[in-house]
C-alpha cells in the first residue's frame, strides 16, 4: 500500500497527463490566482502595518504554488480544510477578495461578519470549511468531511492542508490512524515551510530519513514528498492521491516542500534570526513559486513579459479596490455578538426559543 | 398498566428510533457495535443496523469525536458514545473549540448536530480519573448545550430531542441510573406517536409549598429521597424540581418554584467551584430576592478528587441525610 517518493530528477511533470490536459487559458488563470494571493497578502500587510488591521496575520507569500496547483485538480464532491494560514487556499476555491479583505479588518462585510479573523475563513457553498486556529485541530475534521463524503456515497475527496509543525500533534496521528483504518478518502498535505513559528524541523521533529510524510507507513498509507516551486509537480503529485481516494477510498500524505518569505505571522519578531538573511533571500530568488511558474509560461511562449505585468497590476489593484471596500465598510454591530452562536437560535425554532440559552447580565 | 422500562432500554430504545427517522444518524463509540456496548446501552443495535450505522472506534477520543464533527458540518448526525464522559478531557479541543465555535467563527455558515453521550458521574469505586462530572465545564461554552436526565422517560426524549437538535449537545448520563426503572410509554400509547422531550424544560418531580430542591441528573433521586424524609419526619413539604437541561436552562421553572417556596437549595453531584449550583443561585439572587425568606444553599460533591475507598467516596456525594440537614437550616 505505502508508496515511496521515487527519484524524480528525471522526471518531466510539464508531460503528465494532468499537466498535458491544461490549455493555455487555465495556466494563465493559474498565474493569476497565485498572483492574486500575493497581492493580496501585500496590500494586506501593508494595512497591518498601517494599524487598519490587527491580531494575527499568518502570510501565505512562498507557498502560493501548493493551494493553487492542489486545489486546481478538485471536482464538485472535493472538499477543502486548512490550519490558519488560509488566505491563499480561500482565494483558490474562489472567495472574493473583498470579503476576506473586510474580515482581516474585522468588518460587518467580511465572509465570517468579522467574527473570525485572518484564520477563520469559511465558504461551505465552495466546499471551504475553514480556517482553523488550533495547530492541527482541523485534521480530525477533514476525516469528518471524507467520512461524510463516504458515508453518503459520493466519490470525492477531502484535502486537509497541516504545517510540519502540526505533524507532532496527537490529534493529527489519531486522524491518520482513523483515515486508514476506515478507508477515508483524506489527503493530508503537509505544507513543509521548514519551520514550526521559529523552530525548524531539525529541532522539532523525529522522522525517517525519507522526510515527513513517510510516518505514513506506520499507518499504512500511502505517502509522497513533492518540491513544491512547481505547479506541475504539485499537480501531478496530488492527482495520484486524489485518484486513490476517488478510486480506491484510501488516504494519503503528501509532504510538499514549500518557504514562507515572511514570519510565521507579521507579529514574529524573530523571523530574520532563526533563519539567517541569505536562506530567506536563496529561497526568494530560487523558489519562489509565481517566478518559477511565470518563466516556465514564458518559456512555453505562453506569456509574455508584458502579460505578467498586465496580470500583476490588474492583481494589485483588485486588492486596492479591496482594501477601499474594507476601509469603508462598517465595523459589525453590537447585536450582533448573539447571532451564530446556536443554530436553533437563529433559525427561532421552537428548540431555540426554549430555555435560557445565553447568560450575561 | 404503565409500562416501566431501565434507563438503559429507554436510552436504546431512543437510539434506535432515531436511527429509523434519518439515514444520516450513526452511531461512533469504543465497543458500541459488536461488543453492544461497554453498559449495553446499544445492546442488538449494531445487529439490526450494522456495520455503516454503528461503528466500534479505537481509543481515540480526540479523534474520533473531531472526526464526528467534521462529519456533522457536511450534514451527517453522529452521535458519539463516551464510555466514560471523563474521557471527554482527551478531546478537549475538538468539543470546546471546533464544536462550539466554528458556527460563530463561520458568522453562521456552519453548525455541527453532532452529540456526545455517555455517563458523566461519580459513586462507583473507579477512582478519581472515570468520576468526572463535566456538565459546568461544559456549560460554561456559549454554542454547546448540555443535558443531564434522571430518568427513563427523559432520557428517551432527551436523547430523541438532542439527535434532532442541529446544535451540539452534550448528553450526560449515569452508570448508576443505567438499570433504574420507570414508565415510558409505548409509541402507539402517545398521541403524537412517539416521545419527545424538549431541552430546555425542567420538570416538577414532586409539588411542595416550604422549600425547593432543585436538581440535574442523579442528585434528583437524593432529593426526593430527602423530600420523603422532611415530610415524614419534619412535615417539611418540599417541592423537587429536575432540571434535565443545563444549558439551554428552564429559567422560568427556577423562579417559579422559588416564588411558591421561598427557600432553595441546588443539588448536583457535581463539584461546587463555578458548579450549575453556583449558576442557578445566582440567577435566583439576581431575580427573585424578594421572595427569598433564606439564601439559597448549594450541596454538591465534596471538593475533592473522587476518593477511591468506597466507603469514603460514598461519604463525598450528597446524602438524603445531609440534604435534611441543610434544609431544617433554613427551614
Amino acid at each position: 500500500m505505502a508508496s515511496k517518493s521515487s527519484n524524480k530528477s528525471s522526471t518531466n511533470y510539464a508531460d503528465d497527463p494532468i499537466n498535458k490536459s491544461l490549455s493555455n487559458e487555465e495556466k494563465i488563470e493559474l498565474l493569476r490566482t497565485m498572483v492574486r494571493i500575493r497581492r493580496f497578502e501585500q496590500t494586506s500587510l501593508k494595512h497591518y502595518q498601517g494599524d487598519k488591521i490587527g491580531g494575527f496575520l499568518h502570510l501565505y507569500i512562498g507557498q502560493e504554488s501548493v493551494a493553487v496547483g492542489s486545489i486546481s485538480l478538485l471536482g464538485d464532491n472535493d472538499h477543502v480544510i486548512t490550519a490558519y494560514r488560509d488566505h491563499g487556499h480561500a482565494l483558490t476555491v474562489g472567495m472574493g477578495m473583498n470579503e476576506c479583505m473586510a474580515e482581516v479588518f474585522g468588518k460587518a462585510t467580511g465572509c465570517s461578519k468579522g467574527k473570525g479573523g485572518s484564520m477563520h475563513y469559511f465558504a461551505p457553498d465552495k466546499n471551504y470549511w475553514g480556517g482553523h486556529g488550533i495547530v492541527g485541530g482541523q485534521t480530525p475534521l477533514g476525516a469528518g468531511l471524507a467520512f461524510a463524503l463516504k458515508y453518503k456515497g459520493l466519490e470525492g475527496c477531502c484535502l486537509c492542508y497541516l504545517g510540519d509543525g502540526a505533524i507532532n500533534q496527537g490529534a493529527f496521528h489519531e486522524s491518520l490512524n482513523l483515515a486508514s483504518l476506515w478507508d477515508l478518502p483524506v489527503i493530508y498535505i503537509i505544507e513543509n515551510n521548514g519551520y514550526s513559528m521559529g523552530t525548524s524541523q531539525a529541532r522539532s521533529s523525529a522522522h525517517p530519513e525519507e522526510g515527513l510524510a513517510a510516518r505514513a507507513e506506520g499507518y499504512n498509507m500511502a505517502w509522497d514528498k513533492i518540491e513544491g516551486v512547481s505547479l506541475y509537480e504539485v499537480r501531478a503529485g496530488v492527482q495520484k492521491a486524489v485518484e486513490r481516494a476517488h478510486k480506491e477510498s484510501r488516504p494519503s500524505i503528501i509532504e510538499i516542500l514549500t518557504y514562507r518569505h515572511h514570519g510565521h505571522s507579521v507579529a514574529d519578531a524573530n523571523a530574520e534570526k532563526y533563519r539567517t538573511k541569505e536562506e530567506i533571500q536563496r529561497y526568494k530568488e530560487e523558489h519562489d513559486p509565481i517566478e518559477f511558474w511565470k518563466q516556465t509560461l514564458i518559456a512555453e511562449k505562453v506569456i509574455t513579459e508584458e502579460d505578467y505585468k498586465k496580470i500583476n497590476s490588474e492583481a494589485g489593484a483588485e486588492a486596492n479596490e479591496a482594501a477601499d471596500f474594507a476601509l469603508k465598510s462598517p465595523f459589525p454591530e453590537e447585536s450582533e455578538i448573539f447571532d451564530d452562536i446556536y443554530w436553533e437560535v437563529d433559525n427561532n425554532t421552537e428548540a431555540g426559543r426554549t430555555g435560557r440559552h445565553f447568560f450575561h447580565k | 398498566m404503565p409500562r416501566e422500562i431501565t434507563y438503559r432500554e429507554a436510552l436504546r430504545e431512543g437510539l434506535d428510533e432515531e436511527l429509523a427517522y434519518d439515514d444520516n444518524v450513526v452511531i461512533i463509540g469504543e465497543e458500541v457495535a459488536e461488543y453492544n456496548g461497554a453498559y449495553k446501552v446499544t445492546e442488538g443495535l449494531w445487529k439490526k443496523w450494522g456495520d455503516k450505522r454503528l461503528i466500534d472506534a479505537p481509543i481515540s477520543e480526540a479523534g474520533f469525536i473531531g472526526m464526528g464533527i467534521g462529519a456533522s458540518m457536511l450534514g451527517i448526525r453522529p452521535v458519539m458514545e463516551l464510555m466514560f464522559y471523563s474521557f471527554a478531557y482527551v478531546a478537549f479541543d475538538q468539543m470546546m473549540n471546533n464544536a462550539a465555535t466554528c458556527r460563530y467563527m463561520s458568522g453562521g455558515l456552519t453548525n455541527c448536530p453532532i452529540v456526545v453521550r455517555g455517563p458523566a458521574n461519580g459513586g462507583t469505586n473507579v477512582g478519581a480519573t472515570h468520576s468526572h462530572t463535566p456538565e459546568n465545564i461544559f456549560a460554561n461554552m456559549p454554542g454547546l448545550k448540555v443535558v443531564s436526565p434522571s430518568d427513563p422517560y427523559d432520557v428517551k426524549g432527551l436523547i430523541k430531542s438532542a439527535i434532532r437538535d442541529n446544535d451540539p449537545v452534550y448528553f450526560m448520563e449515569s452508570t448508576v441510573l443505567y438499570g433504574m426503572t420507570g414508565e415510558v410509554p409505548s409509541n402507539d400509547e402517545l398521541e403524537d406517536g412517539e416521545l419527545i422531550v424538549p431541552i430546555g424544560k425542567a420538570k416538577v418531580k414532586r409539588e411542595g409549598t416550604d422549600i425547593s430542591l432543585i436538581a440535574h441528573g442523579r442528585a434528583v433521586l437524593t432529593s426526593l429521597a430527602a423530600a420523603e424524609i422532611l415530610a415524614e419526619k419534619y412535615d417539611i413539604n418540599a417541592e423537587v424540581l429536575d432540571l434535565r437541561s443545563i444549558r439551554p436552562i428552564d429559567e422560568n421553572a427556577i423562579m417559579e418554584t422559588v416564588r411558591k417556596t421561598h427557600r432553595a437549595i441546588y443539588i448536583e453531584e457535581n463539584k461546587p467551584f463555578c458548579g450549575v449550583g453556583a449558576q442557578v443561585s445566582s440567577m435566583i439572587m439576581e431575580q427573585a430576592f424578594d421572595d427569598l425568606d433564606a439564601p439559597v444553599l448549594r450541596i454538591t460533591s465534596a471538593d475533592a478528587p473522587a476518593f477511591y475507598s468506597p466507603p469514603i467516596e460514598k461519604l463525598q456525594l450528597p446524602t438524603p441525610e445531609e440534604i435534611v440537614e441543610r434544609a431544617l437550616t433554613i427551614c
